[in-house]
């Protein structure tokens, strides 16, 4: 077989080579990915700046330090599938297919955004294709995946899977028990992704939870636990496709922990000065950005001038969304209808 | 035949079992052969395999997973055990699914039982009425059905409605309550009703108080009083309107209900009927309900606690007598 042949001729190389077809699809798969979290960093660092120039009312929340994590969780999902990503997932929800547009227009508050200016930021979502809108409340999320992936089954759909992502911290409320735990009760095809970041906002591991590793929890709730170093872009595909395909196939639902360190404040208003210097040089603290950039250079992925191509290309997409959503209108008070409800007979009406 | 309000609880899940495949019932302790703590599903996870599921007792986590499915097209029924436990569920009900429809414009038709209410011997978690809490919140509907007939109808149209609708059904109702036959028809959601017609002062109420009401209007009628009993159906939305004609009827109001006395549904009728409709009324209007207290175990704490017929009947004299 070609295959076969071909992995004879390159085996030299590397210990753990794959056939050059294959190969090059990971190649072609990991420029993807990073095109992801390049567009992620790109789009986030103009946020933070008219966050800084005062053109974005609310947080800013970015998700620089998890573009490589974040990103393979949006890669593997194909249309049917279900995205519930959380605070930082920008590489993974440009992946899954949001639109540069949604973002900026809902940062924005342009009337033209999902939210309309009635949400900002990160709740964002687009239900009806698939991404969940996440509220605040921390773990919330994962039984309303947990919701769509039965009711999926139900409607007799196959081959469907969810993945859902959470951050250490939101790890330890007593809503992501429950949903983790009912998600595997109802043995639903879903991946959970926990990136932890080091910090819940100021606030760090030890005091946050008391168990050597968030991925042996995955045993206690009857998962299927993998364990990555969310810098390196390549242990991020091969777990994530890994579990996304498990998930898929019929397995248990998939726990993945990533380790990374949250290479921003909490939000643009935070500027981290509580973490300390010496954590800034550990291994998970490396920028994942520049990691899979230089991977990509030393292994001649893309060459400069492609990859400065690239990140031309990404800053004009940005700069376009950012000049149509900057001319739009804002919601005006007295176009806006305050219904709460679809029902209009339902809407409650005092006169006051 | 006849027909308690519980069973007509039962067979409105029935029918909508039948009827509509999106239906599906999520709850602790529903399926298999014991059909729920208070056996509002015995026999339906038999007749609807895999429709009426059993859940770990997880509140949070059984309204995010009906949320999930409501947004996949489905109609799920939440039963949980007894209201009271609902409270572990307030984030889901209210900042997830009553939120969704105004952030995103896709709502979520979700419907929560709650088996609410007093019964002897329940104390302080078994015995709770949070339709005043639900209600506070937007983007929720809040039915609180007084009779079989209702129980019937408005559990239908409860998962009809496109929005999450809390359904809180009384406990005490269950099986004190008796109809002949269920209704054919039903009165339009959102809609109170005057339940006994009267001239002298308007009771507003609803859920199990309606009763209560109804015996206090007949024993002031022996003393010449002829007393309206509105009976709300759906406290939100309020239909201000039917009060509002009520009270210009009777010039007098008072407000029962069963819940605790901060806020809630009775101060809210008592705001609405003085700003909407001030110049209706002849003496100040009034309202009873529960103490502000957790709710007592004992019978004998337990029934001072609630409104009952002598606090009602005592307030309604002295508004008369003004
Ligand atoms: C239930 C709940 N409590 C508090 C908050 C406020 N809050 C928002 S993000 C955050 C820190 C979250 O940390 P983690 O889950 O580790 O995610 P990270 O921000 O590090 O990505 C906190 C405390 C919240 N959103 N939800």
């Amino acid at each position: 077989m070609l295959q076969t042949a071909q992995r004879g001729k390159k085996s030299k190389k590397t210990a753990p080579e794959k056939p050059a077809s294959k190969k090059g699809q990971v190649h072609e798969r990991y420029v993807e990915a990073f095109r992801w979290m390049l567009t992620a960093r790109i789009l986030e660092d103009k946020l933070a700046s008219l966050y800084r120039g005062g053109m974005i009312v609310g947080g800013v929340y970015l998700g620089r330090g998890q573009e490589a994590v974040s990103a393979a969780c949006g890669i593997f999902l194909k249309k049917g599938d279900v995205f519930g990503p959380l605070i930082r997932d920008q590489a993974g929800r440009s992946a899954f297919g949001e639109p540069l547009l949604d973002v900026v227009r809902t940062y924005l508050g342009s009337v033209k955004g999902p939210m309309r200016g009635r949400d900002g930021n990160i709740h964002r979502g687009r239900p009806r294709e698939n991404e969940l809108a996440m509220i605040s409340h921390l773990g919330a999320m994962i039984p309303v995946m947990v919701g769509k992936l039965l009711a999926k089954r139900m409607k007799g759909e196959k081959e469907f899977v969810g993945l859902t992502t959470l951050g250490e911290g939101g790890m330890q409320t007593g809503a992501s028990h429950e949903g983790l735990n009912i998600a595997a009760v109802e043995q639903v095809p879903l991946v959970v992704v926990v990136t932890n970041n080091h910090w819940a906002y100021s606030t760090p591991n030890e005091r946050e939870f008391a168990c050597a590793n968030l991925v042996d929890r995955a045993i206690g709730y009857g998962y299927e636990g993998h364990k990555i170093d969310g810098t390196d872009l390549n242990q991020c595909l091969e777990v994530i496709e890994t579990a996304v395909k498990r998930a898929r196939a019929g397995r248990p639902p998939q726990l993945v922990v990533a380790e990374v360190l949250r290479l921003a404040g909490h939000g643009e208003h935070d500027d981290a000065s509580y973490v300390p210097q010496e954590m800034k040089a550990q291994p998970f603290a490396q920028d994942p950005v520049a990691r899979t950039e230089k991977y990509i250079l030393e292994n001649g992925l893309l060459d400069e001038d492609k990859l400065k191509q690239m990140r031309a290309e990404i800053a004009k997409q940005v700069d376009e969304a950012v000049a149509t959503a900057q001319q739009e209108d804002p919601p005006y008070p007295r176009e806006e209808d305050w219904r709460s409800m679809s029902t209009d007979e339902l809407i409650d009406k005092p006169s006051f | 035949m006849s027909v308690t309000y519980l069973e007509a609880i039962r067979e409105a899940q029935t029918k909508l079992l039948r009827e509509d495949e999106r239906v599906f019932i999520y709850g602790q302790d529903i399926a298999g052969k014991f059909g729920g703590a208070f056996k509002a599903t015995k026999g339906l996870a038999e007749k609807f395999p895999g429709r009426v599921l059993n859940t770990p007792i997880s509140e949070d986590a059984m309204i995010g997973t009906a949320i999930g499915a409501a947004l996949e097209g489905m109609r799920p029924i939440v039963e949980m055990q007894f209201a009271d436990f609902s409270s572990i569920a307030l984030n889901q009900i209210l900042n997830n699914a009553g939120t969704h429809y105004y952030r995103t414009n896709v709502p979520v038709p979700i419907t929560v039982r709650l088996p609410s209410g007093g019964t002897k011997g329940s104390g302080p978690f078994h015995s709770q009425s949070m339709e005043g809490l639900y209600s506070h919140y937007p983007g929720v509907v809040v039915m609180t059905p007084a009779t079989v007939e209702d129980a019937y109808t408005m559990l239908i149209d409860a998962v009809a409605i496109d929005d999450p609708v809390v359904y809180c059904e009384h406990k005490y109702l269950y099986y004190h309550l008796k109809a002949d036959a269920l209704p054919k028809e039903s009165f339009p959601v959102g809609k109170a009703r005057i339940v006994r017609p009267g001239r002298d002062l308007t009771i507003v109420t609803y859920s199990a108080m309606v009763h209560e009401a109804l015996a206090v209007a007949g024993e002031l009628q022996r003393d010449g009083f002829e007393i309206e009993v509105v009976d709300l159906r759906t406290v939100k939305p309020l239909d201000t309107q039917t009060v509002l004609a009520s009270v210009a009827r009777t010039g007098r109001l008072l407000a029962v209900g069963e819940a605790f006395p901060w806020g809630g549904v009775t101060a809210e009728v008592i705001s609405r009927v003085t700003t909407e409709g001030f110049q209706l009324l002849d003496a100040a209007p009034a309202r009873i309900n529960a103490k502000d207290t957790p709710i007592p175990y004992h019978p004998n704490l337990w029934s001072e606690h609630r409104p009952n017929r002598k606090s009602i009947a005592t307030k309604a004299r002295q508004i008369l007598q003004e």
